[in-house]
Order: C-alpha cells, then sequence, then structure tokens
C-alpha cells in the first residue's frame, strides 16, 4: 500500500515536469506531435526506472558515508565520497542510455528507430539526473527507487503526451504572434499544472 | 571590438538564452520563488558557464570529435561539483534551499548548448565572453521571473517587506502554475518588443 500511494504522489501530485520543472527542455521542444511524444515518453519511463535503482546501487555501496564498510577495510569504512555523486550519476546514465540503445536495436528494431533521437538525447534530460538526486535527498531504500524511478518516468510521459495533444488542437487557433510558439506552450504548462494541482487533495 | 561587444549584448535580448533559444528552462523555472535564490543560483551559472566555455574551448583540438560529448559532460560535471562543494562550505543554508538544482546545472541545456555551438570551434577570449553573455542573459531572465514571483507571492524583494502590514501574498505565484504564466507572458511581452516571432 505504501508503495501505491507513493507511485500515485509521484505521478499525479507531485509530477516531476509540472511539479518540479525538471526536463522542461525536451517537454517543450518535443511536445509538437503525439506521436514523437510518446516515443519519447516511453523511453523516458525505461531509462528512470533503470538509473534511478543503478545509482541507489552506486550510492549505497560506493559514495555514501561509511558505504564502503563491506569491504572490511577498516581505512575505508569512514571514507565519504559523496561529493563524487554528481558525476557517478551522470556517468552511470550516459552509460545506461547507451546500453539501452544498443539493446533496443538488437532486439526490438522498430522500436529503436520509431525513437530515433531522442535516446541518446535523454542523456541531458534534467529528469533523468533530478530523479536520481531526489532519490538521495529523500534516502529512498531500494523498492522505494524502483516504484519512484517507474512513476516519475510515467508522470513525464503523462504530462508531454497530454500536453502534444493540446498543442495539436490549438493549431488552428487564432493566436497573437509574439505568444505563438513558445509563449502559448508555457501558459498551456500552466494551465495544466494548475490542473495537476487539484490531486494534491488525495491521501492514500 | 565591435563584434566583441555583440558576443555580449546579443544574448541579453535578441538571442536570449531562454526565451527566445528555449535552453535552460527547468532551473529559469524552479529556483524562482525568492529573488535570492535565484541570484545565487545566477552567480553559479554564470562561473560554470564562462569556466566551462574557455576550457573547452583550450581542448578543442585535442578532443576527437567522436566523443566529444563526453569530453563536455565530463568537463561541465567536474565543474559543477566544485561550486556545488563551494556552496555547501560557504552559504549552506542557500545551498540547502536551492536543494538539487546546483547539480542539475550539469544537464543545463545553456552550459552544454554553447560549449557545443561556439566554445568548441572559437578560441579561448570570444569563447569567455559568449559564455558571459549568454550568462548574463539567463541571470537577467531568472532576476526578472523572480523578481515578479516574490513581488506578487510574499509582497517582497530581496527579503525586505514592499507593503504595509497584512499584505496577503498569492499563493499562484509562489506555486509551480504561476511560475509558467509569468514565464509565459515575460517571453510574449520580449516577441512583441524585439519582434522576433521565430516560430519552434
Amino acid at each position: 500500500m505504501h508503495y501505491i500511494s507513493l507511485a500515485v504522489e509521484t505521478i499525479f501530485i507531485n509530477n516531476i515536469v509540472l511539479a518540479y520543472f525538471l526536463g522542461m527542455c525536451s517537454f517543450l521542444a518535443c511536445s509538437k506531435k503525439v506521436e514523437t511524444a510518446t516515443g519519447l515518453g516511453l523511453a523516458v519511463i525505461c531509462v528512470l526506472g533503470l538509473t534511478a535503482p543503478f545509482n541507489w546501487a552506486v550510492h549505497n555501496f560506493f559514495l555514501r558515508e561509511g558505504a564502503l564498510a563491506w569491504t572490511g577495510v577498516s581505512a575505508l569504512a569512514e571514507l565519504d565520497l559523496s561529493f563524487l555523486n554528481l558525476i557517478c550519476f551522470i556517468a552511470v546514465i550516459a552509460s545506461t542510455v547507451q546500453l539501452v540503445e544498443m539493446i533496443l536495436d538488437r532486439f526490438f528494431p522498430r522500436l529503436y528507430t520509431s525513437l530515433g533521437i531522442f535516446l541518446p538525447l535523454i542523456t541531458v534530460n534534467c529528469s533523468i539526473l533530478g530523479g536520481s538526486l531526489f532519490m538521495v535527498e529523500r534516502t529512498y531504500t531500494f523498492p522505494e527507487t524502483l516504484v519512484y524511478g517507474f512513476s516519475a518516468g510515467t508522470g513525464f510521459a503523462l504530462a508531454i503526451i497530454s500536453l502534444s495533444a493540446v498543442r495539436k488542437k490549438i493549431r488552428y487557433s487564432r493566436i497573437p504572434a509574439g505568444l505563438q510558439g513558445l509563449g502559448m506552450t508555457m501558459i498551456l504548462t500552466g494551465l495544466m499544472s494548475m490542473a495537476f494541482m487539484a490531486f494534491a487533495g488525495i491521501d492514500l | 571590438m565591435a563584434t566583441r561587444k555583440k558576443t555580449i549584448t546579443d544574448p541579453l535580448s535578441d538571442n536570449n538564452p531562454i526565451t527566445i533559444q528555449v535552453l535552460g528552462i527547468c532551473s529559469a523555472l524552479a529556483v524562482t520563488v525568492q529573488v535570492q535564490t535565484a541570484f545565487v543560483m545566477a552567480c553559479a551559472l554564470t562561473v560554470v558557464l564562462c569556466s566551462s566555455n574557455v576550457l573547452i574551448s583550450l581542448l578543442r583540438h585535442h578532443i576527437p570529435s567522436r566523443i566529444r560529448m563526453i569530453v563536455e559532460v565530463s568537463v561541465i560535471a567536474s565543474l559543477v561539483v566544485v561550486v556545488d562543494q563551494v556552496l555547501r562550505a560557504f552559504f549552506f543554508e542557500l545551498s540547502r534551499q536551492l536543494s538539487i538544482f546546483v547539480g542539475l546545472i550539469i544537464t543545463n541545456c545553456i552550459v552544454m548548448g554553447r560549449a557545443e555551438a561556439y566554445a568548441i570551434q572559437n578560441p579561448p577570449a570570444p569563447s569567455f565572453m559568449d559564455g558571459l553573455g549568454n550568462a548574463l542573459g539567463y541571470s537577467f531572465i531568472l532576476l526578472l521571473v523572480a523578481s515578479f514571483r516574490e513581488i506578487i507571492g510574499s509582497g517582497s524583494w530581496y527579503g525586505w517587506n514592499l507593503f504595509p502590514e497584512g499584505y496577503v501574498g498569492s499563493g499562484l505565484a509562489i506555486l509551480a502554475p504561476g511560475a509558467f504564466l509569468i514565464l509565459g507572458i515575460i517571453i510574449w511581452v520580449q516577441r512583441t518588443v524585439t519582434q522576433n516571432f521565430k516560430d519552434d
């Protein structure tokens, strides 16, 4: 039950895009068509769901204060390497993306071609690194991290797919010249985020 | 000299990284609840952007083009770690408020974008100028959004109360939707003033 409420909270109440502003760049740039938005959403779910647990392991077995105690060497037991968090996380993310790319290319070539350029770009998507950093800051346990990674990705996918659907509808609306494109998208996102705030009352 | 001046002034309005190029939006929204946090964030980004541009421009003849992304990310990540540690050592309270967003400078598209678009093919001095210009353009928008949000949301600016006792802050400006709406309106105003209607 605890995990279900964590998932609902991450997808709806603390949506990674609409409440924490992570992954805005690709959120704005890739939401013009529903197909691309769906592809990117799926890719983010995969990568976030994989990197969050990986980074959890890296953090808890190597970098956290006292994490090296399992080696049995007393000099290492009190070492605090958490300042290396950022660099290690980004390295893990970059290599996971590469790995996912190769696996998809080998076993699911159709999905691979439909994702195209989005897979490599995910490395610099803030929501991926942000997910890992939140995981450290909120000291999640391993199962919590698993649930968190997948539901944060699902939240991103949900937000980007719905935004792309809305943008498709407003293509023929008469919008003031200066507001076209980015301006209107920002305001639409604002309205969506307001709508998502209505979920804040949910308590499981 | 004229072109050098243009490298700095261009990103301030005509080619602003946030409102025109659409880069680095995440942090522009997340840290702008108060002017103070926005200011610290702007300083941190300026330091990282200038030094990463200079470093990558110095290394530009030695980086094989196939692995340049990885090299760029590692340079940026190391600089961000330094900034993060400095903030933690000297401004602990502020660095706690910024929470993960200092770390997220690594994936801030502006830094990566300028390295890729400018520093990798230009000598160090112009790259520094380019970094400074873009950082100033970013800081300008950041402070503008933060000013609106803090004045409307809490009735103060940089912590100073502006209104007499009894001003009720608007919660909307502090919460996420307010940030989106204010930035949307700023983009609208700027594109109308500069007549830059690039469709993206």
